[in-house]
């Protein structure tokens, strides 16, 4: 794709992340059909009477064949309807549109927190390369990545929460007690935050390194300019290009990510929605709330890619070229 | 043995052979080692705290921390290599494919590895775990899907890289069939990155069994998971935390122990490849 015209290799982008949202609703309605027995039998119960079952069946769309199905989605998500609860008849929409921004809200607070500590485990790393600070630095990085966010959410809820009683345990805070919510956000940020600060100062490191082996580095050494000056102005600059590539593209697998985190400390958020959807078999809200997910990911990776053409000059100049100006 | 000398002189490296060694032999032996049956109920010793009868404690229907654990070992390995093993092959079959293939048929293959990798994997892992059912087997299908354009992706660049190189033309104009350069040159050329990325996504596979199992759409009862028996431990966190601890400590040791394996590997077989693995 190296060399492709711009506004091509982004149509292409685009068409593939479309492709891919329709494709996970299709996946899932088909999948659905293929449930052993009825899924409305399932979810009613063997007991349920054959008129319940056929009700239920037209409700949920499964009376007819998984194309018009799949249709008759993407129809009504025109008009912004998602589906009803299976249970209490409540639009899907609604529920995802009360939970999105509990979600969102964690996600946010994670990359931003992933920022503050990432950046200066880089800097602090990049300062004296193989010295003792960077091989600490390099050891707490594969860590952090490696381990689990659900492993960090239970350590620390069982650390701070159960043992020292420091943080509470569940749920989002009350609900307009904008303290409260920041104090229930600690331990969930942290939980997802630590993957990403390891992520950020790995990849900020090695990116600060290549710069730093650069020509004009060299003969701003030349000049005089300090280390400290060089580190924090003339290559932290360039160097971060790419990590807030990564960053924007993060963005949407802490969505997804956030599903642990959110079932472990219960909090109210789309991660835990489609969690519960699934173990009471709530199809249409599974769908819905995967749905949205997807999309949001998909739309975070767009953007991601648009943010680097634009905010790198070489890309920048290469859609000039295309353009032919 | 050399390489293996070299990658525990990496830093981490020894760390990482001695971790990964336990695990895979506590795997291979753990009816040996296990001191209890990793299923036997003892209701009466419910959520006991380590002694030197239950050297890790017991769980909340009296079962003994340490043989489920051992137990365990032999549920993430088992998932993380079959998972490595069938997206290894068919992402590799399909990369060489694509890449020696006309381009129409490059392009869709390419495409297909797209929209695979443009899916939020946990999520939609979990939607068809949710459809299809819990259970090992589901997981290893799903999963592997997941991990096919992964080493699709890679074997395809290296394969371009390759194809033109004048040994490969060399054996087509002496009439070598097809299958042959592919088999004896074209693939012995390309594995080495290929078995450095699959032991680096060993972790991230042992990750995702032990989430989806923590969410209880892995292992089904009484199979002990990694993952399970945090959620054991998370569930009767505030009687005994031995469970949750211990159950943890193994994932960070299997995850962290596979993923300094890989790096030291990575550093020890081609230092080019820092860049780009």
């Amino acid at each position: 794709m190296r060399g492709a015209p711009l506004r091509i290799h982004l149509a292409f982008k685009l068409a593939t992340a479309l492709l891919a949202v329709a494709g996970s609703v299709v996946i899932l309605m088909a999948l659905t059909r293929l449930i052993p027995g009825d899924p409305a039998t399932v979810i009613l119960g063997s007991r349920a009477t054959p008129e319940a079952v056929a009700a239920l069946n037209a409700r949920i769309g499964l009376d007819r064949p998984v194309g018009e199905h799949v249709l008759v989605f993407f129809a009504h998500l025109l008009s912004g309807d998602l589906g009803e609860d299976v249970f209490n008849g409540r639009p899907v929409a609604g529920l995802v549109a009360a939970a999105l921004p509990n979600t969102v809200a964690l996600a946010f607070s994670a990359m931003l927190s992933a920022i503050l500590f990432g950046v200066p485990l880089a800097l602090l790393s990049a300062r004296n390369p193989g010295g003792k600070t960077d091989r600490v630095v390099a050891f707490l990085s594969v860590g952090f990545i490696s381990t689990p966010s659900f492993v960090v959410a239970v350590f620390l809820l069982m650390t701070f929460s159960v043992t020292l009683r420091w943080f509470p345990v569940l749920g989002a805070g009350e609900a307009g007690a904008v303290g409260d919510q920041l104090w229930h956000l600690v331990l969930p940020t942290a939980a997802l935050a630590v993957g990403w600060i390891g992520y950020i100062a790995r990849l900020l490191r090695s990116s600060l390194l290549e710069v730093l082996g650069e020509n004009h580095i060299r003969t701003l050494r030349a000049y005089g300019v300090s280390e400290a000056k060089i580190l924090m102005k003339y290559a932290l600059k360039p160097a971060i290009l790419p990590t807030i590539a990564i960053l924007a593209m993060g963005f949407g697998e802490l969505l997804g990510g956030a599903v642990f985190v959110e079932v472990i400390f219960n909090r109210p958020g789309l991660g835990s929605l489609i969690y519960d959807a699934i173990r009471t078999r709530n199809y249409p809200v599974v769908q819905g709330g995967v749905f949205i997910t997807v999309l949001l990911y998909v739309l975070t990776n767009l953007s991601a890619d648009l943010t680097q053409t634009l905010l790198d000059p070489r890309e920048r100049s290469r859609l000039a070229a295309a353009r032919g100006t | 043995m050399p390489a293996l000398l070299q990658i525990a002189r990496r830093p981490g490296g020894g760390f990482a052979l001695f971790a990964v060694t336990v695990i895979c032999l506590v795997a291979i032996a753990a009816p040996l080692i296990a001191p209890y049956g990793p299923n036997a109920i003892a209701p009466a010793k419910r959520l006991m705290d380590p002694s030197f009868q239950h050297l890790l404690g017991t769980d909340h229907l009296g079962r003994d921390i340490l043989s489920r654990l051992i137990y365990g070992s032999r549920v993430a390995l088992g998932v993380a290599l079959s998972v490595i093993a069938i997206s290894l092959i068919a992402g590799v079959t399909l990369g060489i494919a694509a890449a020696l293939s006309p381009r129409a048929v490059d392009f869709s293959i390419v495409g297909i590895f797209d929209i695979v990798t443009a899916f939020p994997s946990m999520i939609l892992a979990l939607a068809l775990v949710a459809v299809l059912g819990p259970g090992l087997g589901n997981v290893v299908l799903l999963v592997s899907i997941v991990f096919i354009p992964h080493f699709g992706r890679v074997a395809r660049a290296q394969t371009v890289a390759l194809r033109n190189s004048p040994f490969i033309e060399a054996e087509r104009v002496l009439g070598a069939e097809r299958w042959r350069v592919i088999l004896h040159h074209v693939t012995p050329n390309i594995i080495g990155p290929i078995f450095v990325l699959a032991c680096m996504d060993i972790p991230v596979v042992i990750t995702i069994e032990a989430g989806l199992s923590f969410l209880g759409l892995g292992v089904r009862p009484p199979l002990a998971s990694w993952g399970s028996l945090l959620n054991d431990g998370y569930t009767y966190l505030e009687q005994s935390i031995w469970l949750a601890t211990f159950s943890g400590l193994a994932l960070i040791l299997a995850t962290l122990g596979f993923a300094l394996l890989g790096e030291a590997m990575r550093d020890t077989l081609d230092p080019k490849l820092r860049k780009h693995l």
